[in-house]
């Protein structure tokens, strides 16, 4: 199961990678929410894997906590761009 | 137990498949809704593989419980999350493509 739970690990970091990109390199400020929010699930996966990889699955707490702040900073985030974002 | 393991590993594989074909959409559709519905694949479909594949390894324990806790928060969160970013991006301006096109034939004729 290493070898699975390594290879995953890897490719959800390629994954998050490629997410950090797009949300450095987005035409407007809408696609770098978008990449921040899909890095941000991104991570709770890689956390949970990443867990089971060093035998230690009490990484899940982390991941939950994870989860949670991730939700809250996208609304927060949202929410001040909502009536104010420039589209350039 | 060998089953489960490649039950599992089957799991893992298809979730990695599926994030890795919507972080290419992000960088491949045309304009941003046809974006969101390839990072939507992500939110979802590829995140139930990968923790259902993950729960076939933890032995019906506390883990099993924190796994399908992540999932329902994932699963409560990112419609919302998804919904407000929409909603927020129709405020801001943001156009389809067929609206952007129609707003340009107006315009030559």
């Amino acid at each position: 199961m290493t070898e699975v739970y390594t290879a995953v690990t890897i490719a959800i970091l390629v994954v998050m990678a490629m997410a950090l990109a797009r949300a450095i390199s987005a035409p407007t400020v809408y696609d770098r929410i978008l990449g921040v929010n899909m890095f941000g699930t991104k991570t709770v996966l890689f956390i949970a894997v990443g867990g089971y990889l060093m035998g230690r699955p009490d990484f899940l707490d982390i991941a939950i906590v994870y989860a949670l702040i991730n939700f809250i900073g996208m609304v927060a985030v949202l929410r001040f761009f909502e009536y104010t974002a420039p589209i350039d | 137990m060998l089953i489960l393991d490649i039950i599992s590993s089957i799991l893992l594989i298809a979730g990695v498949f599926f994030g890795f074909s919507g972080a290419l959409g992000l960088f491949k559709f045309p304009d941003f809704f046809t974006r969101m519905h390839a990072a939507s694949v992500t939110d979802s479909i590829a995140t139930i593989l990968i923790l259902f594949g993950l729960i076939l390894q933890t032995s019906f324990d506390i883990n099993t419980a924190k796994l399908l806790f992540i999932l329902a928060f994932l699963m409560i969160t990112s419609p919302t999350a998804s919904h407000a970013l929409a909603k927020s991006a129709r405020h801001g301006g943001l156009l389809t493509l067929p609206e952007v096109q129609a707003k340009q034939q107006e315009r030559t004729h």
